[in-house]
């Protein structure tokens, strides 16, 4: 496949990554995050020599994901959910105006 | 008798056998906690009242003949990324400065069941991402053998506090070697057990199918003991494993014999360039030790480990990218000021929250997931991790458990490798593939280099096989005095 690293000559890639992972980045922050990507995406590509036809993805090493009935597993007591909560009101968190 | 001077077994007979009190343990500790840690920086936060509180009521059970658990009144540190109720709990991340979790982990209710006394929370990377703890956003984490050091990490608040004895015992977590290498860089012993072994439930998730809770510990018998009070099946995670783990983990004969034990010695982790001459020679005296112990040492072949710093820099942050979208300003954690709608309430917070680390990895891994490079980066990286799980199983079928170094250098200075990431991630080259392969890998001393600075062997197993890299770790450990030797000056 072809290198990714031309994707990070500009600042474009890098933009569009950061706004897909909602993260507000200073000027300073991307230009050195667009050259350090670069780097490590070169670094990683040496994957790419390895032929993997027909090899199986492994997502995790140990057993399948075992399913349980749903039911309470902790003791909250009430208002637990927004003690941590950076705004909220009535026990419901607050957020800006969506709409 | 001083309990910081005890290793944690002989704290546990001593409160058991009451010649000492837990009261007096703890403060101790506490003591010790006050005239040192300020210039070693271990200690994100000292619970001393919850501690002493903790440790007089097992007294109080104690002297009332009340049953209590196996490791009543030993005081122990976690790092900060275990949920302990009512206490501040940050994974060294300002997004997480305020958090006070409302339930304890597993982990942590298994430990206050068996009478742990909670020294306090531990530095670490933030959110586990790092090999120095230089990624904290608190504050540096110093090594006790010398102080220009890092203690290496993630764990690394927990391997300078057990290193110095500013705690009997610690938890930390591993996902690339982060129990194990700063095990290694502070002289100590460290267990990552089997993926699944340890219940995830209340640990503050890095990368879902690598992260894995471990002990650490000045013996191999105290690792042993801190594995058998936390392991087992635990149906709040979804992840645990139900395979049953045997009894008396830490009942390991002194002296024993290593006749019939087949040990792998795998060419691709001693390779010519990358690994500290001093560690190479450190870990092969090690491996004749064990032959001289009766084993039976042969050289085996990992041959896609190599890929493994490649495969895991991609796995780790796609699952870090997905794992760390839950912090987004609304249910917890920091919130930026003032902002104008929703995605600026979360981008921002975001980006005020996370430290730089934290930031290039959730951009490589939203990267790697994102349209268009998900085949060729995610997917290719889980092809490579079947390929290695491979090689184990096929290196499992000649040997019984393999050896390596657990870091190719001792310790190396702060700041040393902050500007280079690449650098930085290739720290971690001989722990990551045993998490890619989710078995289990054990570090214990096996020397010392130059500037007197720790060096590890590390012993890897099949999975659910911790008990045989204990045993040998144990073998080990008394057939030499590694272990024995303490950190400089005011650590000593």
């Amino acid at each position: 496949m072809e290198s990714a690293r031309h994707l990070f000559e500009t600042d474009e890639t890098v933009r569009r990554i950061a706004r897909l992972a909602r993260l507000d980045l200073d000027p300073a922050t991307l230009e050195l995050l667009r050259r350090q990507l670069g780097d490590i995406l070169g670094y990683v590509e040496q994957l790419d020599a390895l032929d993997t036809t027909g090899v199986e993805p492994l997502a995790a090493a140990g057993e399948s994901t075992r399913f349980r009935a749903a039911g309470l597993r902790l003791e909250l007591q009430p208002g637990d959910h927004v003690k941590n909560a950076p705004d909220h009101s009535t026990g419901a968190f607050r957020v800006p105006k969506v709409l | 008798m001083e309990a910081t001077d005890l290793t944690l077994i002989e704290l546990r007979d001593a409160l058991r056998d009451r010649r000492l009190s837990a009261v007096e343990a703890t403060r101790a500790f506490l003591a010790r906690i006050a005239t040192h840690d300020a210039a070693l920086g271990a200690y994100l936060t000292v619970d001393a009242d919850g501690a002493l509180a903790q440790a007089a009521e097992i007294d109080r059970a104690r002297a009332a003949g009340e049953a209590v658990g196996e490791l009543a009144g030993v005081p122990i540190g976690l790092k900060d990324i275990f949920l302990t109720r009512g206490l501040r709990t940050t994974c060294a991340s300002r997004i997480l400065e305020q958090f006070v979790p409302v339930y304890d982990a597993t982990v942590v209710e298994r430990l206050r069941a068996a009478g742990a006394v909670i020294l306090g929370k531990l530095n670490m990377d933030e959110f586990a991402m790092g090999s120095s703890t230089e990624n904290s956003a608190f504050q540096k984490t110093r090594n006790p053998w010398d102080l220009d050091r890092t203690p290496g990490g993630s764990s690394g608040g927990s391997s300078a506090a057990v290193a110095a004895r500013l705690c009997a015992g610690a938890f930390g977590t591993d996902t690339g070697g982060s129990i194990r290498q700063p095990a290694a860089l502070c002289g100590i012993v460290g267990l990552k057990p089997t993926w699944g072994r340890v219940s995830r439930f209340g640990v503050i998730a890095f990368a879902s199918s690598l992260d894995q809770v471990g002990p650490m510990g000045r013996t191999v018998r105290d690792v042993a003991l801190l594995e058998q009070v936390v392991a087992g099946f635990d149906p709040r995670d979804s992840t645990s494993s139900a395979v049953e783990v045997p009894q008396g983990l830490a009942e390991l004969p002194k002296g024993a014999s290593l006749q019939g034990l087949r040990v792998g010695l795998p060419r691709e982790y001693f390779p010519d360039t990358g690994l500290d001459p001093e560690v190479a020679e450190a870990v092969r005296t090690a491996v004749a030790q064990l032959e001289a112990l009766g084993a039976e040492v042969r050289e085996v072949s990992l041959p896609h480990s190599p890929l493994g710093v490649a495969a895991y820099y991609l796995v780790a942050t796609a699952e870090a990218s997905s794992n760390l979208a839950r912090y987004d300003g609304v249910r917890f954690g920091h919130r930026a000021a003032a902002p104008d709608d929703l995605y600026a309430l979360y981008a921002r917070s975001r980006g005020e929250g996370f430290g730089l680390e934290v930031k290039r990895r959730i951009m490589l891994g939203t990267f790697a997931l994102s349209a268009g490079y998900y085949d060729a980066y995610y997917r290719k990286s889980a092809q490579v991790r079947t390929l290695i799980l491979q090689d184990f199983e096929r290196a499992f079928e000649q040997v019984d458990v393999i050896a390596t170094p657990t870091s190719p250098s001792t310790a190396f200075r702060l700041g040393e490798r902050l500007e280079d990431p690449l650098q930085m991630y290739l720290a971690d080259i001989f722990t990551i593939s045993c998490n890619l392969a989710g078995l289990p890998g054990l570090s214990i001393p096996c020397g010392f280099g130059a500037g007197g600075l720790p060096i590890g062997l590390q012993l890897l197993g099949r999975a659910f096989d911790e008990a045989t890299l204990l045993r040998v770790g144990a073998a080990y450990e008394d057939s030499t005095t590694w272990g024995e030797r303490r950190p400089p000056g005011a650590y000593a």
